[in-house]
């Protein structure tokens, strides 16, 4: 399979104002060609989860460009950049962020129903795929709050996968997961990347999970030190 | 199948806070059940008071004021182009007080397409004589069956027959009061004395209550032969004519026009009953004011919900423009569950608004004045449906309007950094 360029970062700068201006990134650059598995790490503060949020078009006060599937993601408008997020980026978060007023299988469809690529029964269909990849098939019909915190996390991770986005990014997918469901969590994102040659760029603490991705990009002070 | 969406999104954020959101409906549905029962209400009373005036009252009243000359005798020969004519002590010349040409006049006001109907008048002062005593009233000489259909006089006469007016000779309806204070009975004969001093009389065939007890006690009606008769003129003798519109409001362009035309005086019934115009606009007027402050109220009551909800469902909102959706799809989202609320809360309350002034409607209410009266008045007039539907939307439109915006600029990082 031909490699493209599924992201790139250009001299991405980005400042706090508050109490004084700082400059938290400095100047990252870097790109992720598909099907690659990507881990970044670095120390608490040095600006990890600051960078994916700017390269998940969720924050747009920046200086440089993020470059996604060949578009620059500057000057273009909200309901665009959510329209990006919808169908080509999957966000799994540290903390499983699933709407307890649905059920599981209404978390997974939820993106796809919004992207509004294929009827209804056919997402639920892919849903149910996915939930089934993820090996938590049988937990469709529960509510988020009937599940333990890995198999929200495996929820999380069915309801990025629900339109088969280019890239899947991940801030601390397994932080807040004992061992066992780090290593089921980790599992997954390895066979997708295998399996499946999904694109994966996952923030993490955990140096044992980096070191079995496919490429290591090291952050120090808000510059990448190694890549 | 993007609004279905986000009406699913919208239903379940309600349906996690049904409690709350069910008080904030409540709340609309009273208001709009005060709304429209104040309304129908005031609306109801209004129209009874109107009626007892207004329906009896024709639109253009067209008569022959008694006046002194507007062109005196030295104006013909002296006109005043410097200076003035100053005239002391000008009386009112003497003058027939009937309309001259009155067959004509209502023949040609029959053809005119505003006209609804015409009925002549004749106004005559009497004494009413019981034992040695005269009694000052005044006898209305009418067509019977013209006032009854113009001016419902029907239903006003409280016992006997109307058309016993027209079919009896020399008949007369008395006002109860008058009545009452003569001490006669149906089927009486009353002496009645002209103002030139004949003696007549006249056969009781009913009473009426005209619901201003004052008038009752001074006014009887006759048909117009008989007061002719009574007054010893010829068949044309008529001192009114009374005009019905198709339009109430047409009235006063109307009376300014047949004045010009016929050349007699013509008042209509705005300039003649202004007072009642005034308390009628000022009781609808305060309906509305109580009415939408009930609204309002509601208002801020959906306001504050919309606004905890935001505050709950944070995260949901982070995750969904995380996940995709857009700054508008969020603001569509609670706009939606605003008006929801105001849908179902405000039909609510436009059944309850009609079920409780169907229920006032029941409620005897009898009154020594108003002979038709049975029960409270109440005006099931389709506007104020409309009004309380429309004016419900609006305001919860309004109410979640802000927090619909503030919903749909939260910043998802710092919901999902905050953690
Ligand atoms: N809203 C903010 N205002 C000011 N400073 C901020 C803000 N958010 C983050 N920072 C600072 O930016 C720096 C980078 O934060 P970031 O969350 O990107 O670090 P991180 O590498 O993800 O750390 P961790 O591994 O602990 O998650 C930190 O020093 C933090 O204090
Ligand atoms: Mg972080």
């Amino acid at each position: 399979m031909k490699s493209t360029t599924v992201l790139e970062a250009q001299k991405i700068s980005k400042y706090f104002h508050d109490p004084v201006t700082i400059k938290i990134l400095n100047e990252v650059s870097f790109s992720l060609q598909s099907s690659e598995f990507v881990s970044v790490i670095g120390k608490s503060g040095c600006g990890k989860s600051t960078l994916l949020y700017i390269l998940s078009t969720m924050d747009t006060d920046y200086e440089g460009e993020v470059i996604i599937d060949g578009m620059s993601m500057r000057g273009k408008k909200e309901d665009e950049l959510a329209r990006v997020r919808n169908e080509k980026i999957g966000f799994v978060f540290q903390f499983h962020y699933l709407l307890n007023e649905f059920n599981v299988l209404q978390n997974v469809m939820l993106p796809g129903l919004k992207l509004g690529k294929y009827s209804e029964q056919e997402i639920e269909h892919r849903a149910y795929e996915k939930l089934s990849i993820l090996g938590i098939k049988e937990e469709a019909f529960k509510m988020p709050n009937q599940l333990s915190g890995g198999q929200k996390q495996r929820v999380a991770i069915a309801r990025a996968l629900i339109n088969e986005p280019l890239l899947i990014m991940g801030d601390e997918p397994t932080g807040n997961l004992d061992k066992k469901n780090s290593e089921i969590v980790f599992h997954i994102f390895e066979e997708l990347a295998q399996v499946y040659k999904q694109t994966l760029l996952i923030v993490t603490h955990d140096n044992e999970f980096a070191d079995r991705t496919s490429r290591i990009i090291e952050m120090e002070d808000g510059q990448i030190i190694k890549m | 199948m993007k609004y279905r969406l986000i009406f699913r999104i919208a239903y379940s954020l309600l349906l996690a806070r049904w409690k709350q959101t069910l008080v904030a409906a409540i709340g609309v549905t009273f208001s709009i059940t005060m709304f429209i029962t104040l309304l129908s209400f005031m609306s109801g009373l209004n129209d009874l008071l109107d009626g007892l005036i207004l329906n009896r009252t024709p639109h253009v009243r067209m008569y022959k004021e008694i006046q002194v000359s507007k062109k005196q005798p030295i104006d013909y020969i002296q006109k005043a182009t410097q200076g003035h004519n100053f005239i002391k002590s000008v009386k009112p010349k003497k003058d027939r007080i009937d309309i001259y040409n009155s067959e004509q006049i209502i023949q040609s006001l029959k053809k005119d397409t505003r006209v609804l109907g015409v009925a002549p008048k004749i106004t005559a002062q009497v004494f009413f004589n019981v034992g040695s005593i005269d009694l000052t009233g005044s006898i209305n000489g009418i067509d019977t069956e013209e006032e009854n259909r113009l001016f419902k006089f029907s239903d006003y006469v409280t016992s006997g027959n109307f058309m016993d007016l027209k079919n009896v000779p020399n008949s007369i309806i008395l006002g109860k009061g008058l009545a009452t204070n003569m001490m006669v009975n149906i089927g009486d004969v009353v002496q009645v004395t002209t103002s030139k001093g004949e003696q007549f009389s006249l056969k009781v065939v009913g009473y009426f209550q005209s619901g201003l007890q004052d008038l009752d006690k001074v006014q009887s009606y006759a048909s117009i032969k008989t007061t002719q008769k009574l007054l010893n003129q010829s068949e044309n003798y008529i001192t009114d004519i009374q005009v019905k519109l198709k339009d109430i409001l047409w009235a006063p362009p109307t009376a300014k026009e047949y004045q010009e035309i016929y050349q007699i005086d013509a008042i209509d019934i705005q300039k003649a009953n202004s007072q009642f115009e005034t308390g009628s606009s000022v009781r609808s007027l305060i309906s509305y004011a109580v009415g939408i402050t009930l609204l309002i109220v509601a208002g801020f009551g959906i306001y504050n919900i919309l606004n905890m909800l935001i505050y709950e469902k944070m995260d949901s909102i982070a995750i969904l423009k995380a996940v995709g959706f857009s700054g508008q799809d969020v603001n569509l989202v609670f706009i939606t569950i605003a008006l929801s609320i105001g849908i179902f809360g405000g039909s609510l309350g436009l059944l309850g608004g009609f079920g409780l002034s169907s229920l006032i409607d029941q409620i005897p209410f009898n009154t020594e004045s108003l002979p038709t009266i049975k029960t409270y008045p109440i005006n099931y007039n389709p506007k104020f449906y409309m009004i309380g539907g429309v004016f419900s939307i609006i305001t919860t439109y309004l109410a979640g309007y802000f927090p619909a915006k503030k919903a749909s600029t939260i910043d998802p990082v710092i919901i999902i950094r905050g953690k």
